[in-house]
């Protein structure tokens, strides 16, 4: 199935991505390609197969006990951060 | 020469004092300034902490501690975080980022004496199958420069053929490991879902990633695998299951071992590559193995199943990189949503947007059933069919490849070419088998491996029929012209 150039708009802003005019058309053409060649799955017998979660069977969610096991990190952690202030990331505002 | 010998050569030359660790780390990074620029392989090389690391492994040895890998030298894909180092994952994205911890990988073999020289070059968030993604530029194959070394560890996979660390640390999405060791004639093991931790490992695909190692023989590997295995509390997915002694299951004759070929592996095989997994089969027979044909029929949606599954799955961890806390931000945000926008479209290559894109249309209203529910419907069905192959044979043998090492260039346009070549790897990927490949000759003289899957948890009897197998052969033994 083709996609147009409105459906990889929509997607690209789901996604967060800005794709600009120039590139569109490749990432239009080489998305379409992707979903015809994944649309192969349509025709598989998958009928009365549970989805599978995870590879190995019999796995759950392993718990901890709710207790405090970190240490305070922040300043380290935050050195990699383009903008902090007072230990908060500073970013465009949000709210008008 | 140091750079030619085995991982258990290299301690044994450590332990009687013939060299140091300080000098065979020096070794290594004069061979890396040296031929590394021809390869591309490394993205950073950590000299002066290698040199302190290896000062400390002397002096651990000195004060009477011993140790498979204590002042071995090692290379990390830079997909592993390494505390005070940069980590960028191939990508633009986080080339201005400094790991602030150690991933377990990373801290485990550090417990065990091993050096770091650097971190390696990588496809782009570890999505590509010839190094070509990456932000840092293209991997080049020691045995042909104008070709790729095969992807996303075509880093990792590099530096070991050419000799510029014993062996590498990798990752494994849909073959990463595997193809790219297959291409530049090494051996690269995968291991089962869940038996290497994950914490600190760059997230792609998080039920088909796993970390492995690239070495030059099954014997190096398992002695790396046997300190990088076992549980790990900090990764929900690791599996608390004892990790077996690999080294002492190496010398296990193959006796009655029963070896199977897929039927879905054989059909089309390109005849010089069918010869070759035929003199492969001849050789386990001659060790005592007996070879059975095994089929299974879901094996040709393994692709499209990887290529749904692997996306929606890139598509949810790679939502962390938005330019806040960590990573590129573009510059003069207008909004939060342009902050978004531009920091990750500037940020992520192409191929990183095509996958993040396709997997947000396969999770998307109106057409998550059709493609994400129906891959997953699908993943169970080969798995179950990888089970049933297992309760008649113990290992099933095949290709890594469909071709030898091709031109850099040469299929980075169209992605599903591209994708094409991980066809005889993803399946152990879905399935979360251990598998591995080791080099099984030439075509074109260029290197082309074989490939050995198993049950869950079966590294140890993998190891064994890749070493016994490396006892016989000598492909593995094979340097490029230049690297000797």
């Amino acid at each position: 199935m083709s996609l147009t150039r409105q459906d990889v708009e929509k997607i690209a802003h789901l996604a967060r991505l800005l794709i600009s005019d120039q590139e569109m058309p490749v990432y239009v053409t080489s998305l379409s390609s992707i979903v015809e060649f994944v649309d192969q799955l349509a025709k598989a017998d998958t009928g009365g197969v549970a989805p599978m979660a995870h590879p190995l069977a019999g796995q759950t969610q392993r718990l901890r006990a709710d207790e405090v096991t970190a240490a305070d990190s922040r300043e380290k952690y935050q050195a990699n951060a383009a903008a902090v202030q007072g230990g908060l990331y500073l970013v465009p505002r949000v709210i008008e | 020469m140091l750079h030619n010998r085995s991982i258990g050569e290299l301690a044994a030359i450590l332990d009687r004092r013939e060299a140091s660790s300080v000098e065979l780390t020096r070794h290594f990074l004069a061979r890396i300034e040296a031929l590394n620029p021809a390869l591309n392989a490394m993205i950073s090389v950590t000299g002066a902490q290698a040199l302190l690391e290896a000062a400390v492994a002397d002096r651990r040895r000195g004060a009477g501690e011993t140790g498979p890998l204590l002042g071995i030298p090692l290379i990390h894909k830079d997909i592993f975080c390494t505390d005070g180092v940069r980590t960028s994952c191939g990508s633009r994205m986080l080339d201005n980022f400094v790991a602030p911890y150690d991933a377990t990988v990373v801290a485990r073999l550090k417990a065990a004496g091993a050096v770091m020289l650097g971190k390696a070059n990588m496809d782009e968030f570890a999505m590509g199958s010839s190094n070509e993604t990456s932000f840092y530029g293209p991997v080049r194959n020691p045995w042909d420069l104008a070709r790729v070394p095969g992807g996303s560890s075509g880093g990792s996979a590099a530096a070991v053929a050419a000799r510029l660390a014993p062996f590498a640390t990798a990752t494994d999405t849909g073959g990463s490991i595997r193809q790219p060791a297959a291409l530049t004639g090494v051996t690269g093991v995968k291991p089962t879902y869940g038996r290497v931790s994950r914490y600190g490992m760059i997230a792609f695909a998080s039920s088909l990633d796993q970390a492995g190692i690239i070495a030059r023989s099954a014997a190096d590997a398992a002695t790396v695998l046997q300190a990088m295995a076992g549980f790990d509390p900090r990764d929900s997915t690791s599996v608390d299951t004892p990790v077996p002694d690999y080294g002492s299951a190496l010398g296990a004759p193959l006796k009655g071992l029963r070896i199977g070929l897929l039927k879905e592996f054989s059909d089309g095989l390109e005849p010089r590559n069918a010869a070759l997994i035929a003199a492969a089969l001849e050789v386990f027979r001659s060790l005592g193995a007996a070879t059975l044909e095994a089929s299974l029929p879901s094996l040709p949606l393994s692709v499209p199943t990887y290529y749904v599954v692997a996306p929606a799955e890139c598509s949810s961890n790679l939502s962390r990189f938005d330019g806040v806390r960590f990573g590129y931000r573009c510059e003069n945000p207008r909004d939060l949503l342009d902050l978004y926008k531009r920091s990750r479209g500037e940020g992520f290559g192409a191929e990183v947007k095509r996958r993040i894109m396709t997997g947000t249309y396969v999770l998307s209203a109106g057409y998550f059933d059709a493609y994400y529910l129906q891959a997953q419907k699908a993943r169970q069905l080969i798995t179950d069919e990888f089970r049933a192959a297992f309760g008649r044979v113990d290992l099933l043998l095949g290709p890594t490849t469909p071709t030898p090492a091709f031109a850099i260039g040469a299929k980075i346009d169209d992605p599903v070419t591209m994708y094409l070549n991980d066809i005889y790897t993803i399946g152990a990927n879905l399935a979360g088998l251990p598998a591995l490949s080791m080099p099984g000759g030439f075509i074109d003289e260029l290197p082309m491996g074989v490939q050995l899957i198993g049950p869950h948890f079966a590294e140890g009897r993998l190891l064994n029929a890749a070493h016994q197998y490396q006892l016989a052969t000598d492909w593995h033994d094979r340097v490029a012209r230049g690297y000797c």
